[in-house]
């Protein structure tokens, strides 16, 4: 028993050595008094509306906690780093090779399994849900939240088309969500199509729009790019609002038809779903059917994904985000190839926009700000640029985390009774966001890679060296 | 005739708030080459800011000179949101260079989800009222209508203190050690370096500066319209950065031009054409302004090195 209780307490001796206590608790203290600082006032005192005016609550104890957790954060970082570098210093040779190809391999093996075990999990959930809560009716609020999610990996997949792939950041992915939404609300609406021939339709319209907005902003590259797109998605949001005569304006397109089991309608009578297949009927028959319906369009979107990445589009996509300059010089036409990545981008996102139509039965302009397209952006960014189960779980996470934890009664009982997480979800997404960027610019949950490597790969990718506007 | 007397003193006062915001983007963009996306956000915090040190002004201490309060309130927003700024840059922004080329973008998207999320959280969705606190109004002539052109006391306070800080600013900029080592960096980052320059310091130092000339058109667009709300950022940030892009990004007289004419343009398209489609004509000019004139009135053409 003594000697290890030996060689950990040397070791622990080097490291305090090495971590000089004193310097490492004043910048802790400059960190939390910046803290402060930054808090004054906007936490320290919160403004309260009583009739028509204003008035202040102090919160100091507030700004006290987060202050101490900044202190003690900074504090355990100094701890944290100051080890790293004492282990560091002192390698074991063979462990420090054993970890860096352990690492991709032990990803892959992964990777190899959870592919199918999420679609496995994807395919059987409404019978999951079905048995775990024991009741068609029971499961409406899980199948409904597997609905939303599965949106937002579709969403997902189809702008990790234009950003993951081509490079191209597009900052007004949700313009084409909204022409998808209002495509199928205003032609079964006013001709009475029915969502079957709307679907395709709603995606070439997208597609097109996508063609259209694409072509003046070919010359543009990274920032700009991105800015245009976000004034294009906004423009299209306003038109929305204010075109009243075509779109009812912000009051939005209401009572828009249900979807059909190919041509059967989920109703109670006859000549319905359930009359037709003899089956007792119940509102969920519609849920889960939409399930399957975004499941399979998501579906779709990835197994298009996969081959285009393989046929030389994809690869020229791939070529365009790594270097669009090498791209030009080897003869491949960046214009087509913006273009198409644009209006494929921009098809999914219109399939995706008329289910949503069909699956709310209302679509207004206010569920497509930019917040919107922060979040779809964000769920790319965060699953790792290009890759698309990486796009899948950062889905999961970032639309199913916050409802999780809604409902998780012991986060109540620390917050507070009126304590709800989806306030705090934003703040988190934009948080994730810049912390991605610092730590794992290429992805949190796996790694984006050209699909085909002349010879081998360089130590640095140029784009990881690259700066600015390039 | 009035009308167009009395929309011109509108735009211009609302020119002004633009210009001051614009110049934050232009220097960034400037010295950094990035789109710092988050600035809109730390202009609605500087408004909050400013709102919640009026209250506890007017109210909790009794000052009841409104020029008094103004004043200090001025400072203190400016001193506050300087920090802001610098804690953003450091925070997300400097372990950033070097890393790829969207990566700044993505992160300023991320700050400013965050800025405007963290001042709903903590400050409520509700628009924030303040009580009116300039309502003077001089009357300039009367129209034979009877229509009259009135020049507010708030917009005289609000183009006063426009010109008196740019005119700061710009000695700032063109003749002191500081203004000189930022645009060494915006010319040629590495050769500055080479030659002493702290380029670390000068790129926290000029988000400093745009911080805080954001946070004097924080407290100027409080003064103006009298309310402000978490997501008040967005709008104002996006016709900020199409002024100084339209002025010619990098450059700063192109800024505070651009600024104008955005304000001139938005106030003369609500009162001549159609209020709804205000924000509209500003987005549309954003694209046209960056497909068709990417270097703006002011700028410099921009040479593509490979």
């Amino acid at each position: 028993m003594n000697a290890p209780s030996i060689t950990t307490t040397a070791q622990t001796e080097a490291v305090t050595r090495s971590f000089d206590l004193g310097a490492a608790f004043k910048d802790a203290l400059k960190t939390a008094l910046i803290m402060l600082g930054l808090s004054i006032p906007i936490l320290s005192y919160r403004t309260d509306q009583s009739g028509a005016e204003l008035f202040l609550t102090p919160r100091w104890g507030l700004v006290a906690i987060l202050c101490a957790i900044v202190f003690g954060l900074r504090l355990v970082l100094h701890a944290f780093t100051a080890s790293r570098a004492y282990r560091q210093a002192t390698p074991a040779a063979h462990q420090a090779t054993e970890a860096v190809h352990a690492e991709p391999s032990a990803f892959q093996h992964v990777s190899r399994f959870a592919i199918p075990f999420f679609l496995g999990v994807a395919l059987a959930f409404p019978l999951l849900i079905y048995l775990i809560q024991g009741g068609l009716n029971e499961s409406r609020y899980w199948v409904d939240l597997g609905i939303l999610i599965l949106t937002y990996v579709m969403l997902g997949w189809g702008l990790n088309i234009v950003v993951g792939l081509a490079g191209l950041l597009d900052l007004g992915y949700v313009a084409f969500y909204a022409v998808g939404a209002y495509s199928y609300a205003l032609l079964s609406t006013t001709f009475g199509l029915s969502f079957w021939i709307c679907l395709p339709l709603a995606g070439i319209l997208a597609a097109f729009w996508g063609m259209i907005l694409g072509f003046p902003v070919l010359r543009l590259r990274g920032d700009y790019l991105a800015i245009v797109t976000l004034a294009f998605g906004e423009i299209i949001r306003l038109v929305l609002i204010n075109w009243v005569d075509l779109t009812n304006g912000g009051a939005g397109i209401s009572s828009i038809p249900r979807a059909t089991f190919f041509g059967l309608p989920f109703t109670a009578g006859e000549g319905g779903f359930a009359a037709t297949f003899g089956l007792e009927f119940n509102g969920m028959h519609r849920m889960i059917f939409l399930y399957y319906l975004i499941l399979a369009l998501a579906l779709l979107t990835n197994f298009v994904t996969m081959r285009l990445r393989k046929l030389p589009v994809g690869r020229a996509w791939e070529a365009l985000r790594e270097d669009e300059i090498a791209c030009r010089s080897l003869g491949i036409n960046t214009t087509n190839t913006k273009l198409t990545a644009f209006s494929i981008g921009a098809m999914f996102g219109g399939f995706a926009g008329s289910f949503f139509a069909v699956r709310q039965g209302f679509v207004s302009p206010e569920s497509f700000n930019f917040l919107e397209s922060a979040i779809i952006l964000a769920i790319v960014v965060l699953g790792g640029m290009g890759s698309q189960i990486g796009v899948a779980i950062a889905a999961i996470v970032l639309v199913g985390g916050p409802e999780i934890l809604r409902n998780l009664t012991f986060l109540q009982a620390i917050f507070g009774s009126g304590f709800d997480p989806n306030e705090y979800r934003l703040l988190l997404f934009g948080a994730g966001m810049v912390a991605m960027m610092v730590w794992r610019p290429r992805g949190l949950i796996s790694e984006r890679e050209p699909s085909v490597i002349l010879k081998e790969r360089k130590a640095i990718s140029g784009s990881l060296v690259k700066e600015g506007h390039g | 005739m009035e009308i167009f007397v009395q929309q011109l003193i509108n735009g211009l006062t609302l020119g002004s708030i633009y210009g001051l915001i614009a110049i934050g983007y232009t220097m960034v963009f400037g010295i950094i080459g990035m789109v710092n996306f988050a600035h809109g956000d730390v202009f609605m915090l500087s408004a909050f800011i400013s709102l919640i040190f009026f209250l506890i002004l007017t109210t909790w201490l009794g000052i009841s000179s409104i020029a008094l309060a103004l004043l200090i309130v001025l400072v203190i927003a400016m001193v506050l949101t300087s920090l802001w700024g610098w804690a953003i840059e450091r925070i997300a922004y400097r372990p950033l260079r070097g890393s790829f080329r969207l990566a700044p973008l993505i992160s300023a998207i991320g700050v400013s989800i965050f800025l405007s999320n963290f001042v709903q959280v903590a400050q409520g969705a509700r628009n924030k009222p303040t009580p009116p606190m300039v309502g003077d109004v001089i009357v300039l002539f009367q129209g034979e209508s009877g229509y009259n052109v009135a020049l507010s006391y708030k917009q005289i306070i609000i183009m006063v203190v426009t010109a008196v800080l740019l005119t700061i600013f710009w000695y700032l900029v063109q003749k002191t050690t500081l203004g000189r080592a930022q645009r060494a960096c915006e010319q040629d980052r590495k050769m500055a370096a080479l030659l002493g320059i702290n380029v670390d310091r000068t790129i926290s130092l000029t988000f400093v500066i745009g911080a805080a000339l954001a946070s004097v058109a924080g407290t100027m667009y409080l003064l103006y319209y009298g309310v402000v709300s978490f997501n008040d950022g967005f709008v104002p940030g996006v016709k900020a950065f199409t002024a100084a892009v339209l002025g010619g990004i990098g450059s700063l007289p192109g800024a505070v031009l651009g600024g104008l004419i955005i304000g001139l343009i938005e106030v003369f398209w609500s009162a001549y054409f159609s209020i709804e489609y205000k924000d509209v004509a500003a987005f549309s000019i954003l694209a046209i302004v960056l497909i068709f004139m990417p270097s703006g009135i002011l700028g410099r053409p921009e040479v593509e090195k490979v």
